[in-house]
């Protein structure tokens, strides 16, 4: 319920609970049913499988808190993946060059998209739906549809060195975006504002939030995640390739909804968001390994999201009776 | 001796370990219009939810007419003739009054098709018999909020209802509108039905009602004839001990300078050449009827709206204001009108919302927020204010609503403002926190402050006011500056623009 307090330790594992639940049986199921499960190197993989979802999880739990949706992140990651390659190998600029300029893109498609939402005070689920077009457009305008592919290592290096021959850096990247966009969703005023948008917009503005100015600069902060994550997948591929990123911004959302983000906004913490990416890194690692295919994988995932959300919906139910009451009220007088 | 038609006896029910009633009792007399009055939190609410079926009772008996009922579920209130009109109007506002009327009993024609012109002529016909003018054709998100509570009694007494619960109707309605629906009760009245009315308004419950019944803590307090009782005894009732004085004000001297002055500020189809001053410790009420355009004026220095022309002093200099930030920079707060949709965050604590105007001050440096300075600014306004709250931690949504009101105050008291606007501060509080905003008030205008009270409960603006605004249809008609000015009548009679309506 408390937002502004300690991030320790054992304020994360009580936020969490369910989800940690979750994942301690799955742990306990697949290093029973798995001889390869639990070992180094298969966690390695796994947490290295769950990087680029979480990259763009974390803009999301941000654009979720502040009660709006983002769609546009996958199609952000495959521009911004092509564009940065392609200027690379097809117009030969320097390989620092090319990637500003990729992180330069996406976060401008963010930037849109917060200007044009809180310009003419349009739907994000409706504007995101359109520059996920616009993304996925350019990125097939850019390449002509194919892949293109990049061999200078001290490219793919930033998506494939290992730290100590044993830790692939993405997971570094992933756990320091982690802490920052941690601290600055829990410590700092404009974290506050995020959670007093989501949870009552109109509060927020007379208590002197610059509201549009917030949401703009959250839904810029996603824009950039999803590029980086795009130059960062472009490295670990050795290319650029148009069609990735197409649901990607769903896996985002679901890992958001499961570790206990409020769809209807206000509500959520950066940790929940990171156990849900790891639940879906696991699930879909651990029916790997038992050799399941993809199809099923889907089919599974579906199921626990499900699961995942009616508990928390029924946790919801044991709050005071009045609580409901209040949303009903509030509803009424929005129409 | 009229006959008894509705008995509630020993009625016990708990949520948890929280018992909210305990062995009430409730008589209602045929032809009767009977208050329910209690603080927020004494079981109001809970008891009428038990007379609908929403919840069920742990013990006790319900008797109409004399006969055991048992009510298990809202579908057996209706049959059982038993009506309620909740705070919120839940009306569907896209489709028209008759079809709200008869929403999901359609009379339908034999293709299948909804019979409109039936429906048209009957819903037309029951709001007549209740003396009303509405066009039953018009979609109901036309009407004003006093006609949509209309539309809702007419619907509720068109399931042929004995019994009539009314859940604070009047909290968003004032003059002409509650007299409106006051004929409209005692028509009903007079057709046979016998009406439960909750309210927190004095002078309504006096100008209406037959009897009261008190209850506190979900406990039965006693029932009086209205006739026979006053404001004083029904106050040590609810609160169990007397409140000598509700409303505070004793002015002190304070150095007469000043801190507000508005010249023609007008906004096109809103209000036109406002012009006012507030001095420091001084309380300048706003009175008018809803829709004469206070709250406009308000929203509108405070940044929230924009005005079109006009000017803005501040201690003599002139400002601009073009959001809520600005005024907030310059010392303005606002505690605005409608305490759960513009005031608070409800999903986040006590202490989140406490601090949310005055974080920028709270600061360990220029990034992070002190952990420190928060706590120690929520301890301080907890204190100052009494904030009844077991944490600053729990959800601000768990506190009564005269708490929650304290939480929305000390949160612009937090800023230090010189000028400090209040939008309605007292509604749908209980008396007990009542009295401890007015003595906060009267304690923040003695060190200084400009205050200025918008407000509908006419006691709250004479008692409480130095002196009185008085706007009618987006104009400021009469500043009343003498105390012995300040009366009931001048104030109606200029809200209303000289028909005398009694209030």
């Amino acid at each position: 319920m408390s937002t502004l307090t300690n991030n320790s330790f054992v304020n994360i594992f009580k936020a969490n609970k369910g989800i940690i639940v979750v994942l301690i049986l799955l742990f306990v199921a697949l290093s029973i049913m798995s001889p390869v499960f639990l070992t180094t190197n298969n966690l390695i993989t796994l947490f290295q499988q769950i990087t680029i979802n979480t990259f763009l999880a974390l803009g999301m739990t941000y654009v979720i808190i502040l009660g709006g949706i983002d769609l546009s992140v996958g199609a952000i990651v495959a521009m911004s993946g092509t564009v940065t390659v392609g200027l690379m190998v097809n117009s030969g600029l320097p390989i620092v060059l090319a990637i500003v300029i990729g992180l330069a893109l996406g976060t401008l498609l963010g930037l849109i998209n917060g200007a044009v939402i809180t310009q003419f005070g349009l739907p994000p689920f409706i504007v995101t739906l359109a520059t996920m077009y616009v993304g996925q457009g350019i990125a097939y305008i850019y390449s002509g549809g194919r892949s293109l592919r990049v061999t200078d290592e001290a490219f793919t290096k930033l998506g494939t060195t290992r730290i100590l021959d044993l830790i692939p850096i993405p997971i570094i990247y992933m756990a320091v975006f982690i802490i920052i966009f941690s601290v600055i969703l829990m410590k700092t005023r404009f974290g506050a504002s995020i959670y007093a948008m989501g949870g009552n917009r109109e509060a927020a503005r007379l208590s002197g939030i610059p509201i549009k100015r917030i949401e703009i600069t959250v839904y810029t902060l996603t824009g950039f995640m999803s590029a980086f994550a795009g130059i960062v997948l472009a490295a670990r591929m050795y290319s650029g390739q148009p069609s990735v990123g197409q649901g990607y911004e769903l896996d985002a959302i679901a890992a958001c909804v499961l570790g206990g983000v409020s769809m209807a906004g206000g509500k959520g913490r950066i940790s929940g968001t990171v156990f849900g990416a790891i639940v879906i890194g696991v699930v879909s690692n651990g029916l790997n390994l038992m050799g399941v295919i993809s199809f099923w994988q889907l089919l599974v995932m579906g199921l626990i999201i499900l699961v995942a959300v009616i508990i928390d919906s029924q946790k919801g139910k044991k709050l005071p009776f009045n609580l409901a009451f209040l949303k009903r009220a509030n509803h009424d007088q929005s129409v | 001796m009229p006959s008894t038609v509705l008995e509630m006896q020993a009625i016990s029910k708990s949520f948890g370990g929280v018992q909210a009633l305990d062995g009430l009792h409730f008589e209602l007399e045929e032809r009767e219009i009977h208050a329910l009055l209690g603080e927020n939190g004494a079981g109001k609410s809970t008891l009428i939810k038990v007379l609908g079926g929403i919840h069920k009772p742990d013990g006790g008996k319900i008797l109409i007419d004399g006969q055991e009922v048992s009510i298990e579920k809202v579908q057996d209130a209706q049959a059982l003739g038993i009506g309620i009109i909740h705070q919120e109007i839940v009306l569907v506002p896209h489709l028209s009054v008759a079809e709200n009327i008869f929403l999901g009993r359609e009379p339908v024609k034999k293709s299948g098709f909804k019979n409109m012109a039936l429906m048209n002529q009957q819903a037309q016909e029951m709001v007549a018999q209740l003396g009303l003018n509405i066009d039953v054709r018009k979609n109901v998100s036309e009407l004003s909020i006093a006609q949509q509570q209309l539309v809702e009694i007419t619907k509720a007494v068109s399931f042929d209802i004995k019994i009539l619960v009314m859940d604070e109707p009047t909290s968003s309605l004032t003059g002409e509108d509650v007299q409106n629906l006051f004929h409209t009760m005692e028509r009903l009245r007079d057709k046979g039905i016998s009406i439960i009315y909750i309210s927190h308004r004095f002078e309504e419950l006096f100008s209406m009602t037959d009897r009261i019944t008190v209850i506190r803590d979900g406990t039965y307090v006693g029932t009086k004839r209205t006739r026979e009782t006053n404001t004083n005894e029904l106050v040590k009732m609810m609160v169990g001990r007397n409140i000598e004085n509700l409303y505070t004000r004793t002015k002190a001297e304070v150095e007469k300078r000043e801190i507000l002055r508005v010249e023609g500020l007008s906004k096109e189809n809103f209000f036109r050449d406002i012009d006012f001053t507030v001095h420091a410790g001084e309380i300048v009420g706003f009175s008018g009827l809803v829709g004469a355009g206070r709250s406009e004026v308000m929203l509108s220095i405070f940044g929230a709206h924009k005005y079109e022309t006009g000017k803005v002093y501040l201690y003599d200099q002139e400002i601009h204001i073009k959001s809520c930030i600005d005024a907030i920079n310059h010392g303005i707060a606002m505690v605005p009108e409608d305490r759960k949709d513009q005031g608070l965050v409800l999903k986040n604590s006590v202490g989140f919302n406490l601090t949310l105007a005055n974080l920028r001050n709270l600061m360990k440096n220029p990034l992070i927020i002190s952990e420190a300075k928060r706590k120690e600014s929520i301890q301080k306004y907890v204190n100052d204010l009494r904030v009844k709250t077991a944490s600053a931690d729990i959800s601000v949504s768990s506190l009564s609503g005269g708490n929650q009101q304290k939480v929305v105050l000390a949160k612009w008291l937090s800023i230090n403002p010189s000028l400090l606007i209040l939008d309605e501060p007292t509604r749908g509080v209980d008396v007990g926190a009542k009295s401890e905003i007015y003595s906060i008030m009267n304690q923040l205008a003695n060190q200084g402050l400009g205050i200025i009270l918008i407000s509908s409960d006419l006691p709250e603006i004479l008692n409480m006011s130095d002196r009185v605004c008085v706007m009618r249809e987006g104009e400021l008609v009469k500043t009343l500056e003498e105390k012995e000015d300040i009366t009931q009548e001048t104030i109606m009679n200029y809200a209303t623009g000289g028909d005398n309506i009694k209030l």
